[in-house]
């Protein structure tokens, strides 16, 4: 018996599936969690309906961490939204090298923090800025007197994320920049040169537009991915001095069931919490995806 | 023609003859605030390394700022003693070889299948794949999954979650429609199968697309670190590299205790060394290889950039 040449390559497409539905789809029935009572090695017996949920907004301790977390969220995002535009300048300013070599040498030195992971990140901050650290040895060395550990303080917090996140990201984040200005056309920039405009005003009225698109694509998806900052930088970097300022969604709610203070009942509220963030997340997509329509003669981003 | 040889012509002169001193100055900051921003990316590298490879009186006195001194290899051969260290490097290096391998041939096969019109529902098992990039459940309803599958405290758990790549089979799939359909047609009409298409038209085919897959699938199999953090709690002997380090940076405390029990004492190294000199063990593979997989990263982002 010979199958359809349509169900066999669907056959094949089967495992591929049958993976996306156990690990994607999967966990959403993990949901149900929130509607039940569970302690964690026992069975879900127990339905409570949206208790959790009335708990979780009624509580004052909850509903204290939960403002102070959203607070956390939506200030680290803002941040990173607000300079977004920053790999712009980086890969327009570099595009007006015209040493060929020093560009290549400063694209691929600046793309390597990209490539290790936030723990190392950790480590490298660790190496410059502990008690013994490079900054320390260099005030020492310059007569000073100093053995502040940096990475214990909670001054300025948010500030250093950004930093970090900024030093980490942005000499990829201009490679797909500096591919869009090299597929600027040329003739524009030749025309403007001799309706004698300068450098800078190339740069402001070709340059910066030509990369409009691109740009405004990035800045819908980071805002609708606004609620998640993933939890890596801030689980590695986080104390107990800072741990009010640099806690936010996508940690609260690895804490609440894996750190120092987990406890009974964390995972149905956890579950609440990650549930809530992704239906949000969702509809922000969707509006984003509605506004680029708009804005972009019906080009979706999804 | 004419024109345009007289355009460059007025180019080259506006670019060597008529720069004006606003755009000297520019250029001197410009050079100088990239080759800042370059040293910034690359000291710190470089000072970890010359720390660990410098006489480890000279480093506990806080003497090697800038040139390494009294050179040695003793920190890394000491490292040796750190059992827990050396199966983090093993669970890790296998992770990368068999993680990325199965991805990579799923992500070919699949975006294979999905350019193949006559497969029964296409489009729609396509879009099921590709709308999970754009949606997942949460942390803790993902663990608990992961946990009635058996997958804590379990390598798979590992392997597994990561086969299925949606991103990775668009990138397959857009590259391979790139590919002429006549070759494959050609194939057919000579009697070939799916599976004899894919592995001997479509797979060699797309090789520059897979490398380039397979590039980002090994870095992201390397620096993974949440997984291992939030599945493997309780078998300390299955936590990843990047786990690894961050236990021994972050929980002095556990160093110490490695550290007492070994005969790591003997050559004064302290704690900062020995942080160092692991944190230098996870950063070298990546500066080795990254000279090599540099194309491949721009070509990556530049292939993500028309899906973005």
């Amino acid at each position: 018996m010979k199958i359809q040449e349509k169900y066999s390559l669907f056959l094949y497409f089967l495992p591929i599936i049958f993976f996306t539905f156990v690990f994607s789809y999967l966990p959403l029935w993990g949901w149900r969690y929130s509607f039940y009572y569970y302690r964690p090695g026992e069975d879900l017996t127990e339905f409570v309906g949206f208790k959790w949920f009335k708990f979780f907004v009624q509580n004052s301790a909850y509903q204290k961490e939960l403002l102070l977390v959203l607070r956390n969220t939506l200030i680290m995002s803002g941040l990173g939204i607000a300079t977004s535009w920053l790999p712009i300048l980086f890969a327009i300013f570099l595009n007006e090298i015209k040493q060929v070599r020093f560009k290549k040498v400063v694209q691929t030195f600046t793309t390597i923090p990209n490539f290790i992971s936030w723990v190392l990140v950790y480590a490298v901050a660790f190496a410059m800025f502990n008690k013994d650290g490079f900054i320390n040895e260099l005030i020492r060395i310059f007569g000073g007197h100093s053995d502040t550990n940096y990475l214990m303080s909670s001054k300025g917090t948010w500030l250093k994320m950004l930093l970090w996140g900024i030093w980490k990201g942005i000499g990829w984040s201009a490679i797909i920049y500096i591919a869009g200005i090299s597929s600027i056309d040329q003739q524009l920039y030749e025309s403007a040169m001799i309706d004698g405009a300068g450098r800078f005003q190339r740069m402001w009225y070709i340059t910066v537009p030509g990369l409009l698109p691109t740009y405004s694509v990035l800045l819908l998806l980071s805002i609708a991915g606004i609620l998640s900052n993933g939890m890596e930088q801030y689980l590695v970097f986080s104390n107990p001095l800072n741990q009010d300022k640099i806690q936010v969604l996508d940690l609260y709610v690895y804490n609440l069931v894996f750190g120092r203070d987990a406890g009974y009942g964390n995972v149905p509220i956890s579950t609440v919490v990650s549930m809530s963030k992704s239906i949000i997340s969702v509809i922000l997509l969707f509006i984003a995806n509605s506004l680029s329509k708009v804005f972009r003669d019906g080009e979706s981003i999804i | 023609m004419i024109d345009s040889k007289v355009l460059a012509k007025k180019k080259k002169k506006k670019g060597i003859y008529r720069e004006t001193a606003k755009d000297k100055i520019f250029n001197v900051f410009n050079i100088t605030f990239f080759a800042l921003f370059t040293f910034l990316c690359v000291f710190p590298f470089y000072y970890i390394f010359i720390n660990t490879i410098s006489d480890n009186e000279l480093v506990q006195r806080g003497l090697i700022t800038f040139i390494p001194r009294g050179l040695h290899l003793n920190n890394y051969i000491v490292l040796k003693n750190l059992s827990d260290f050396g199966k983090s490097i093993w669970v890790t290096v296998s992770r990368a070889i068999i993680g990325t391998a199965l991805m990579v041939v799923v992500s070919a096969f699949a975006g294979y299948l999905a350019t193949r019109q006559k497969m029964w529902g296409r489009s729609f098992w396509y879009r099921f794949i590709v709308i999970t990039m754009y949606f997942n459940a949460g942390l803790i309803p993902w663990y608990l999954t992961m946990l009635n599958l058996g997958l804590t405290e379990n390598y798979l758990g590992y392997i597994l979650p990561g086969i299925v790549q949606p991103f990775n089979i668009i990138l397959a799939k857009t590259y391979i429609e790139s590919i002429p359909k006549e070759i494959e047609e050609s194939a057919i009409i000579e009697g070939a199968g799916t599976l004899k298409i894919f592995t001997k038209i479509i797979w060699p085919l797309s090789i520059p697309i897979l490398a380039t897959i397979a590039v980002f699938g090994a870095v992201g199999h390397w620096n993974s670190f949440q997984d291992s953090l939030v599945l493997m709690a309780g078998r300390p002997e299955l936590y990843t590299l990047q786990h690894r380090l961050y236990v021994y940076l972050t929980k002095t405390s556990d160093l110490r205790t490695v550290m007492e029990g070994n005969i790591i004492s003997r050559y004064s190294i302290n704690e900062r060394i020995v942080k160092y000199t692991i944190s230098m063990v996870s950063i070298i593979p990546i500066m080795l290889v990254y000279p090599f997989m540099q194309r491949y990263f721009v070509k990556g982002i530049m292939l993500g950039a028309v899906k973005g």
